[in-house]
């Protein structure tokens, strides 16, 4: 229990909530509807404790809503999460907070945050209601932000930042609520090259159990060590990168031509065709 | 003061890379003490203007007299201690009032629909509420005692509000423009409401009454109504202090709340029922004063961001300023007679409500 050690704690180090190791995240036969559109069918999958898993599927594949569901966002109608031992849906709000951090493209808003205000709302399930942020917040926050790289930006508008500092700034946000469980939703969408790839290095670098839905199969097949590949809201292929990620299962699931290229020194690469080129 | 505020707001905002971060810690108390004390100069400065002439020493002399009879002698006319004692000052303290709740409730709705064109009167809580109020007085209902007004009006507030939402929602998700859209019609709706049942009542002085529900006054103002509205500022305010945090990730988005653990619809539903007894009690005391909600967190945003920690104080603050001087100018423009203040706020409100229309729409046509 974690207050009970806490109480103990004066000789040990700070051991109590400070326990960070990485949770797994479980799905199992998750079925999630929309309105009365079933967007998700039995989906099972599995994210072990530090494991990165990437979810890969064409537009409309029900990537987004699977991640909804291992967040709360939406209750499966069917299945379980199960976060560590304890089923998502059974944590309180704010504990199932503590655990599972989230990456999200949000609709732009038209209220101003800092950068640090919305860094510092990582804090917020730790914070009663009237509690000031605490020198250890403001230490942990400002330790985020240069640990992204965004140091400098601290008083800027949110908004004025470009794509890959915004999504910089939320993995600070993540950072800051350490959590053991992060779910991450396109996030190398709209972002040039060079930050797509310094995105992906900065979750690999926070280290701990990752969800993440990615477009681009090169990326995948770089950074995630087991890929779930979904498709109308099903599963047709799970397993390390090196063996799903084949033009036998993504050619009909992307509906392109897929070529393996293999690299000297390297992983292979992916070379994509248009099935039908228009004229 | 207004004004202040709103320039210096536009000069951070052409300096898009920094915001005012000073203002944060100790300078922001600063900042609360310094418009507290403004509220309560001014409060004395409304006392002394009027048709009555009666100067500021003597206002102070007769607010003196009314705690400590002994220490002041009453060397001025009985009539000015009527005017400043019974009149003038519950009219100043209902304006306070009415001023910060409704700023409050402003800047509360625009969080729960992240939306900066939320307003009472827009989105069809003042009108409801006047139904509401207007059906005690006509109809004779006494179902609370002497809460009737206030809590019919609160039922009203609440259904005007619930409608604008389930209608806006019929057609498909909480955007924008939907809801605004929806909300004018309610609030046609229930004007149109208010109206026919003053006309029916055959009232004296109907068109005054239709005017009062429509544009609001506070001449009414007496010791014995402030009461309730005050406690209701103040727990609704400490309540929505406490869900600060809460509201800065529902403005962000309700993906982020919910990863925070704040669930957004049930946050909501408490929300609603908060707005709608704020609304409610202002409106019954006040009637339909406008655009109150829409300008004055909108100018506070622009001051020091959007952290409800330092925006619900403040829009408090500052709405019960910016009411206090309309009520004067209501009084003071076509003396002895008075101008509805509505007419006052409308004027300020409704440009503002063009310019972030505008810009709202455009914004919106980048997006799709």
């Amino acid at each position: 229990m974690p207050g009970d050690r806490s109480e103990t704690g004066a000789s040990k180090p700070p051991a109590a909530d400070d326990d960070r190791t990485p949770l797994s995240l479980t799905l199992s036969d998750v079925t999630v509807t929309v309105g009365s559109v079933e967007i998700c069918s039995d989906v099972s999958l599995q994210v072990e404790s530090g494991q990165i898993v990437g979810i890969v599927g064409p537009n409309g594949s029900g990537k987004t809503t699977l991640l909804r569901a291992a967040y709360r966002m939406l209750r499966p109608v069917l299945g379980r999460v199960i976060v560590g031992e304890d089923d998502l849906w059974e944590l309180q709000p704010l504990e199932a907070a503590r655990r599972i951090a989230v990456v999200v493209q949000e609709p732009r808003t038209d209220f101003e945050f800092t950068v640090r205000e919305v860094v510092a709302m990582g804090r917020s399930p730790y914070q009663t209601a009237f509690a000031r942020e605490s020198a250890q917040d403001r230490q942990r926050i400002d330790d985020a932000l240069a640990q992204v790289g965004i140091a400098a930006l601290a008083t800027r508008s949110f908004s004025t930042l470009s794509g890959g500092e915004k999504q910089r700034a939320l993995i600070a946000r993540c950072l800051v609520q350490e959590a053991r469980v992060l779910i991450l939703d396109e996030p190398t969408n709209h972002l040039d090259i060079r930050y797509q790839l310094e995105v992906l290095d900065l979750v690999r670098g926070v280290g701990v159990t990752t969800l993440i839905s990615i477009h681009d199969v090169n990326l995948a097949a770089e950074y995630c060590d087991f890929i779930v590949v979904l498709q109308g809201g099903r599963v047709q292929a799970a397993g390390p990168a090196a063996e799903v990620l084949i033009p036998e299962v993504l050619e009909p699931v992307f509906g392109v031509r897929v070529e393996r290229v293999a690299r000297q020194g390297g992983r292979d690469l992916y070379w994509f065709q248009s099935l039908a080129p228009l004229p | 003061m207004r004004a202040r505020l709103i320039r210096s707001g536009a000069t951070s905002s052409s300096d898009r890379t920094a915001r005012p971060g000073g203002l944060a810690g100790l300078g922001f108390a600063a900042v609360l003490g310094a418009l507290c004390l403004a509220l309560a100069l001014s409060i004395v400065l409304a006392l002394t203007l009027g048709p009555a002439d009666i100067t500021p020493v003597t206002a102070w002399r007769i607010g003196i007299h009314q705690f400590w009879p002994d220490a002041v002698s009453a060397d001025w006319l009985a009539a000015h201690e009527r005017i400043v004692w019974y009149v003038r000052l519950p009219r100043a303290l209902l304006a306070v009032l009415v001023g910060a709740t409704l700023a409050v409730v402003g800047t509360v709705l625009q969080a729960m629909v992240r939306n900066p064109l939320a307003d009472p009167t827009i989105l069809g809580g003042t009108a409801g509420a006047a139904v509401g109020a207007v059906s005690v007085m006509v109809l004779g209902w006494a179902f609370a005692g002497t809460y009737t007004l206030p809590v019919a009006a609160f039922a009203g507030g609440l259904i005007g509000y619930g409608l604008a939402f389930l209608l806006a929602n019929a057609s498909g998700g909480l955007s924008p423009l939907r809801l605004v859209l929806a909300g004018i019609a309610v609030s046609f709706l229930f004007s149109a409401l208010t109206s026919m049942l003053i006309f029916i009542s055959e009232q004296s002085q109907t068109a005054r009454v239709a005017l009062f529900w429509m544009l609001g006054a506070l001449g009414g103002a007496r010791w014995d109504q402030l009461g309730l509205p005050a406690i209701l500022l103040i727990a609704g305010l400490v309540y929505l202090l406490a869900k600060a945090r809460a509201l800065n990730l529902l403005l962000f988005g309700d993906e982020t709340a919910t990863s925070m653990g704040v669930p957004p619809d049930r946050l909501r539903r408490v929300l609603f029922v908060v707005v709608a007894l704020l609304t409610g009690t202002s409106v019954a005391l006040a009637g339909g004063v406008g655009f109150v909600g829409l300008v004055i967190p909108h100018a506070v945003r622009m001051v020091v961001g959007s952290d409800h920690r330092r925006v619900l104080p403040l829009a408090a603050l500052v709405g019960a300023l910016f009411l206090l001087f309309s009520d004067v100018l209501a009084r003071l423009v076509i003396q002895p007679r008075e101008l509805p203040i509505g007419v006052i706020t409308a004027l300020v409100g409704a440009p503002v409500f063009a310019l972030l229309l505008r810009s709202r729409l455009r914004g919106s046509d980048h997006a799709r």
